[in-house]
């Protein structure tokens, strides 16, 4: 699915990439892990095509496609979606119509029809219950207002209703009680299926509680140090990252 | 100086006139020296050869220009055109409020007891260009508004220049006068429709008496080939609430006066305007604010957003005089910059004079927010339209506070095009 060779990238002459190897195949969760500062948001962006960053050196290769060069739009409209640690708040544009906005040009991208509005309708309401979202929330400005909960339940409603191939969750889990902990992840487990894939980026083990990765893998320093199982990061937990850190010297 | 012996001497504003005259006369016409005007200057416009007294009453048809009315919804009209009051397009009324033009208001006996008390009474009588219009406006619109009576449709107000004239000019005069636990709302639009040059020095003067309330909606969405200099000045009685919205998004060179002066406590005024505008445009909001009483509330948002070679300039001035305690004054001023030679002049002036207030103001000139483009890129929203959902977004505030459905649905189609962007929903 999601196949990144040699990664490089820096940005304003430092280097926060240096060679991240990574194979995430359909119907996969893959965890990244890692310190502060580790460069986990940076490989994230990167990823979604923020074009704050150059990229130096190495391949992102989307179903065997180079998506490297595209804008961060036609990677969206090829399935790659970014939920972000920070939403943006966008007054006046209601979240509705961001996302049916969002839905048509992807489809218009694809060369396809707009979404009929009674189509668009149903696929709301079955999203957002799924996110046990209120309806009175569907009508307010993105974001604008939100509780850190509600941000992070909108980010996913939008890739409920975008079905992406690959999901990067980018630290999904901060600012999160342990409700919409629960209410989050079990939105991802339910949009999971054998055709997507989903990389989720997070600091602590919390989160891989509810969205159980087949692999683990701790990146540090840019780059990625260890790989292993779903016990991985039970061990990270217990022991913390100088563990990686003093077994790597 | 032949500019008298075209003045209407049998007028009882004969020494109004003369006066006003001999004022523009000593000053002329304002120049970049003058602190005011720094940062505006209108040598290019003036070498026009400006038919100042048009011959010719010139006819529209409305199919022509019904796009530039709130046509949904029905409205009280005074219309010009090419500075002549045209009855055809207008739908004027004396039913319970006056709603008509200002040459009868001027001219008639019976409205002489009401212009002797309000005509030229707050308007200033030393700003230069305000002083050319004293002299020589003899047109405009003339609405009395009596004690109580709220106005169930908007009023609008529109200026159109046919162009028949290879350069014109034309110097409304607004009299709007709101009594006690009166309401209204007003639109007051200047369009050209073909691109020879006009140059438009209007004058309204609005009276808000005690506990009246007054929405004035200024749209300025004119052609590149029109200049506009508004001169507003508003005086305001115990616990009234006036407020007015400037939209520019349209016109060469634009100057908004725009003042607001107190006369009794706990009145409430609001300034607000958005700003969108590229090429070699140019708005300059120059506002006034004169807390002279206690207890008094001032909210002032103006979002400016400014492409290509455009310039925009802010210039607030609160003042806050001895005896305005208690004073709760507020202005933002917020200016983003997308083109690489866009300038913006930011001046906020605060004068205060007395020692128990609450003033704040915020200026802020930026570029578009890179992580909120990034953001809805992320999502499949493409630059442009990206970029536009965040000029509205920046936007909002002052849109959101238009009272009237069918103007801000209008504005936000103003701006969706001026945008260049069709988003599937109206912004």
């Amino acid at each position: 699915m999601l196949s990144i060779k040699n990664l490089h990238a820096s940005v304003e002459d430092k280097e926060i990439l240096k060679g991240i190897n990574l194979e995430i195949k359909a119907g996969e969760v893959h965890a990244i892990m890692g310190p502060n500062g580790a460069g986990k948001s940076t490989l994230s962006s990167i990823i979604a095509g923020n074009e704050n960053y150059e990229v130096s050196e190495g391949e992102i290769l989307l179903e065997g496609e180079d998506i490297s060069e595209l804008a961060p739009e036609e990677r969206a409209h090829k399935g790659v979606f970014l939920s972000f640690q920070y939403p943006v708040e966008i007054p006046g544009v209601s979240v509705t119509n961001f996302i049916k906005t969002a839905i048509n040009e992807k489809r218009k991208a694809n060369g396809q029809e707009e979404m009929p509005a009674n189509e668009m309708l149903k696929l709301i309401r079955e999203k957002s219950e799924l996110l046990e979202m209120d309806r009175k929330f569907l009508s307010r400005s993105l974001n604008e207002g939100f509780s850190g909960g509600e941000k992070k339940r909108n980010e996913i409603f939008q890739m409920a209703m975008l079905e992406p191939k690959i999901a990067i969750l980018d630290e999904t889990d901060s600012g999160l009680d342990i409700d919409a902990l629960r209410i989050v992840a079990n939105g991802v487990n339910k949009l999971k299926n054998e055709n997507n894939a989903v990389l989720v980026i997070t600091h602590y083990q919390r989160l891989l509680d509810y969205i159980i990765p087949d692999f683990v893998h701790v990146l540090m320093d840019g780059k990625i140090v260890k790989s292993g199982g779903k016990e991985l990061a039970y061990e990270l937990e217990e022991k913390g990252y100088d563990w990686i850190k003093s077994e790597l010297n | 100086m032949a500019f008298e012996e075209q003045i209407d001497v049998t007028s009882q504003l004969h020494d109004v006139r003369t006066s006003a005259i001999k004022n523009f006369e000593n000053k002329g016409f304002p120049t970049k020296k003058e602190e005011a005007w720094k940062y505006t200057s209108l040598n290019a416009i003036l070498k026009n050869d400006f038919t100042v007294f048009p011959k010719h009453e010139n006819a529209i048809e409305f199919a022509e220009v019904k796009k530039y009315f709130l046509h949904e919804i029905d409205t009280y009209k005074v219309i010009f055109v090419d500075g002549k009051f045209s009855s055809f397009l207008s739908s004027t009324t004396h039913d319970g409020l006056d709603v008509c033009l200002m040459s009868s208001a001027l001219t008639k006996p019976k409205y002489k007891m009401v212009i002797d008390e309000y005509f030229n009474k707050i308007a200033s009588k030393d700003e230069t260009l305000t002083t050319l219009n004293t002299a020589f406006a003899n047109e405009g619109a003339y609405i009395n508004i009596p004690k109580s009576k709220v106005v169930e449709k908007p009023i609008e107000i529109i200026y159109f220049s046919t162009g028949v004239e290879n350069a014109l000019m034309v110097q409304p005069r607004n009299l709007v006068i709101v009594g006690e636990n009166a309401h209204v709302q007003i639109i007051e639009r200047h369009q050209s429709l073909n691109e020879n040059p006009v140059l438009t020095n209007a004058v309204t003067e609005i009276f808000a008496q005690k506990r009246a309330i007054v929405d004035y909606y200024k749209i300025q969405n004119d052609l590149l080939t029109a200049n506009l200099i508004d001169n507003t000045y508003i005086s305001q009685k115990q616990e009234s609430r006036v407020s007015v919205h400037t939209f520019s998004f349209g016109g060469n060179i634009t100057r908004n006066n725009l003042n607001f002066y107190h006369f009794g406590e706990r009145i409430d005024s609001t300034l607000k305007g958005i700003t969108i505008i590229g090429d070699k445009q140019h708005v300059d909001h120059y506002t006034l604010v004169n807390h002279a009483t206690p207890n008094c509330e001032s909210h002032q948002n103006y979002k400016t957003i400014l492409a290509d070679s455009s310039t925009g300039v802010f210039n607030g001035k609160i003042y806050v005089e001895k005896e305005a305690q208690k004073t709760d004054a507020f202005q933002q001023n917020n200016n983003i910059l997308i083109g690489d030679k866009a300038t913006i002049n930011a001046k906020p002036q605060l004068e205060i004079f007395a020692d128990d207030v609450k003033c704040s103001h915020g200026c802020t000139i930026g570029q578009l927010d890179e992580s909120a483009m990034f953001y809805m890129q992320s999502r499949g929203i493409p630059k442009k339209e990206a970029k536009a959902l965040l000029m509205y977004a920046f936007s909002n505030s002052v849109i959101e506070s238009i009272k009237i459905p069918e103007l801000k649905q209008r504005i936000t189609k103003i701006i969706a095009n001026k945008l260049g962007v069709n988003l599937g929903f109206d912004l």
